[in-house]
């Protein structure tokens, strides 16, 4: 182990990313697993890629046809005489050579130029088919600029929303679900099957179907246009529950057994044995419950039928409107509410790997 | 300090009884041990005095008190699990501690146990790992610490040194041994493994299909098994076993007869067995005298196995009944030899049809 994490990292990396199968040279399954892994890769990974690299073009680039990968900004130049600067054309002349003009203004076909170089040269006028705009890679953040500045205060509320109800309603999931696990696993009581059956079976219906009943229950607590009103119908989950029965089914009875003789009480083995030695059935309970929460729409559509509750789920479809869609500040928030949850990931993840329960018993 | 009454205790799965009812007196400060093959029961019987199952029938008394309804934790009583089922997560410390925590001792007085037990065991220098860290025989001495902490008026270890080497148990068989003499308490043991029953035990009880089939000293459960089953399991290597019948009965002794062995007079009592009666004859591969002369029984050797110290000679009976044979030191036998091999008198065990040992007048 030691010798491995005394290697320099970046020759680790390159290890990990040019594996075999064997230890001689790339195997055809070799070649057909990684072009496997790159098509997924690409499959998933663009239209991500695409979005945050669109949440950084102009409106003007963003609209543009055909569209561009990579954000890009005209060139400008300063010329003498006028207020603004100037967007900097490549023109092809009728000699084949092609010129730098900056434009001061376009009518029609045609656009009136200037040779920045030479301005006192005058104003030419150019076929707009031959002038192509000089332009770079720029990252532009004026989106997100835009985005802070209007909504403003409003917007931290949304932030706030929307972590209130992902954190609340995981905490609450992991604990209850674990709960209902932990009986299903390792108690043996009549109608236990029966049980685990109808949880399972609830995965059947569609989320859809159970949304008017749902709403009803939640109206009739009076929680609607409330948080709690979100978190409370989601908080029990079967996949949750079936996930982490069948992860405590491997903790041996006897570490249970050994507890209660040891004078716990079934609450302390829950929260002292099965919960620590689950803790990486948890981490995915965990993260399938904040995807879930925070990426959330129908119910809280539903449910947070005021401003102020909105979370930043409601927030984005509050950019399109019935006349237009702001793709603009769409795309940036769309990026800003994708972050807290690849950081989650990436936090969780190294949890999920690692198993602890097996360690102790042979 | 207690002493240990089963009464009648009987346990069923569904329709199988598992055990259908057994009583047992095992007196203060004894160290027991259940042994018999795999599913005899042996473990559900320990964990039916742990409390970890609920009895079916019967009734167990410690102490003269009767627990059979008391929870596991209030019993008394401390276990050592086969897996050692040490909490994972924990240190050490964390582990020995735990059940001292769960029952609101002062901070102090756990400090002190664990000190003592960690001492005894000499595992004080482990006490901040954590279990994985720790090699086999390590586990199982936390494992017994764990026990230790608790104060129990009986220990019960189930299968405890199975998960060790060779080398491992006999060490840890002897530290059991030396724990026992030291604290004096009532210890209960399962063990599959006869030499274990055999070197530990004050007391052996040998199990089958939930029924006790014998209990004695160790040494009396070697030289006067009750049944074939007994006499098969105690004893390493196996007991040899032919079957014949009685030809005569006088005053004297009995006849045996074996087909193609030449017949064997046994001195015995004057008993239930007729001539014409089916029996068995065992004997142990320890209790043969190979001859030279040609009067015992014709043996072909097929295996001859050299230990050193000890030569084992697998042998068969012309009728292909296989026979072992032990003979001190090393051998010159081959495969494919003929011995002349004679049962040493005074130790040969008869059986009746039904398996029952049969009295002879021994020595």
């Amino acid at each position: 182990m030691s010798e491995v994490a005394a290697r320099p990292v970046h020759s680790a990396i390159l290890q990990f990313l040019t594996r075999r199968r064997g230890r001689t040279r790339a195997d055809w399954t070799d070649w057909l697993t990684y072009a496997y892994l790159f098509v997924g890769l690409a499959v998933m990974f663009a239209p991500v890629l695409w979005v945050v690299l669109s949440s950084f073009k102009t409106p003007v680039n963003l609209v543009e046809f055909p569209p561009t990968f990579l954000p890009y900004a005209v060139e400008t130049v300063e010329v003498e005489g006028f207020d603004e600067p100037l967007p900097l054309y490549e023109v092809a002349t009728e000699e084949g050579e092609t010129r730098l003009l900056a434009q001061i203004r376009r009518v029609g076909l045609n656009a009136q130029m200037i040779d920045p170089a030479k301005p006192e040269a005058g104003r030419v006028v150019v076929a707009v088919a031959d002038a192509k705009p000089v332009r770079h890679i720029q990252f532009y953040w004026g989106n997100y600029a835009q985005l802070l500045s209007t909504s403003g205060s409003n917007l931290w509320l949304y932030v706030y929303n929307s972590l209130f109800i992902t954190v609340v309603a995981t905490l609450i999931t992991v604990v209850m679900n674990s709960m209902a696990a932990f009986a299903l696993a390792k108690y043996r009581f009549k109608g236990n099957t029966l049980a685990l059956v109808a949880i399972l079976m609830t995965l059947m219906i569609p989320p859809t179907v159970v949304l008017v009943p749902t709403y009803l229950i939640v109206a009739q607590l009076g929680l609607v246009g409330n948080l709690w009103g979100v978190i409370l119908p989601t908080v029990a989950t079967p996949t949750g529950v079936f996930l982490l029965r069948q992860y405590m089914l491997t903790i041996p009875d006897e570490l249970i057994e050994a507890a209660r003789m040891d004078h716990a009480s079934e609450w302390r083995i829950y929260w002292r044995i099965v919960l620590p030695l689950s803790a990486p059935a948890l981490a995915v309970v965990a993260i399938f419950s904040i995807l879930s929460r925070w990426n959330d729409f129908l119910l809280p559509l539903v449910v947070l039928n005021r401003r102020e509750v909105f979370t930043l789920q409601l927030a984005l479809a509050s950019f399109q409107d019935e006349n237009q869609i702001h793709y603009d500040q769409l795309l940036a928030m769309t990026t800003l509410t994708a972050l807290p949850l690849a950081f989650a990931f990436i936090f969780l993840q190294r949890y999920i790997a690692s198993g602890i329960a097996s360690t102790g018993i042979k | 300090m207690a002493n240990l009454i089963l009464e009648k205790l009987g346990k069923s799965f569904g329709a199988v009884k598992v055990i259908p009812g057994l009583d047992l007196q095992i007196d203060d400060g004894e160290f027991v041990v259940f042994v018999g093959p795999s599913g005899c029961g042996k473990s559900t019987l320990l964990r039916l005095i742990a409390g970890l199952e609920e009895a079916s029938t019967g009734d167990i008394r410690i102490s003269g008190e009767s627990v059979i309804s008391v929870p596991a934790a209030d019993r008394g009583v401390a276990m050592v699990f086969q897996s050692y089922a040490l909490y994972p997560h924990m240190t050490v410390r964390e582990n020995l501690s735990f059940g001292l925590e769960n029952i609101r001792m002062p901070k102090d007085e756990i400090a002190r146990r664990v000190a003592t037990a960690t001492k005894m065991l000499q595992i004080e220098e482990l006490l901040e790992r954590r279990p994985k860290e720790l090699s086999g025989g390590q586990r199982q001495r936390v494992a017994i610490g764990r026990a230790i902490t608790r104060d129990p008026k009986i220990f019960l270890f189930d299968e405890p040194l199975s998960n060790l080497d060779a080398e491992l148990r006999v060490l840890m068989r002897v530290e059991i041994t030396k724990l026992h003499e030291r604290l004096g308490n009532t210890m209960i043991y399962v063990t599959h493994d006869q030499i274990e029953a055999m070197t530990m035990a004050d007391k052996i009880v040998v199990l089958r299909k939930g029924v006790i089939e014998q209990v004695g000293v160790p040494l009396e459960l070697y030289n006067r098994p009750r049944n074939l089953f007994v006499a098969g399991f105690i004893g390493s290597p196996r007991m040899n076993f032919v079957d014949g019948t009685i030809t005569e009965v006088t005053g004297a002794g009995l006849s045996f007869q074996s087909p193609h062995l030449p017949p064997l007079t046994l001195p015995a009592r004057p008993g239930p067995l007729r001539a014409g009666a089916t029996v068995t004859l065992g004997v142990r591969p320890e209790h043969f005298t190979l001859s030279e002369n040609g009067t015992g029984w014709p043996l072909k050797v097929s295996v001859a196995e050299q230990h050193g110290a000890n030569s084992y000679l697998h042998c068969v009976t012309p009728d292909g009944t296989p026979m072992l044979i032990h003979e001190a030191g090393q051998s010159h036998v081959a495969r494919g030899d003929i011995l002349r091999a004679e049962p040493r008198e005074g130790h040969w065990h008869l059986f009746n049809a039904e398996g029952q040992r049969m009295p002879l007048d021994e020595g």
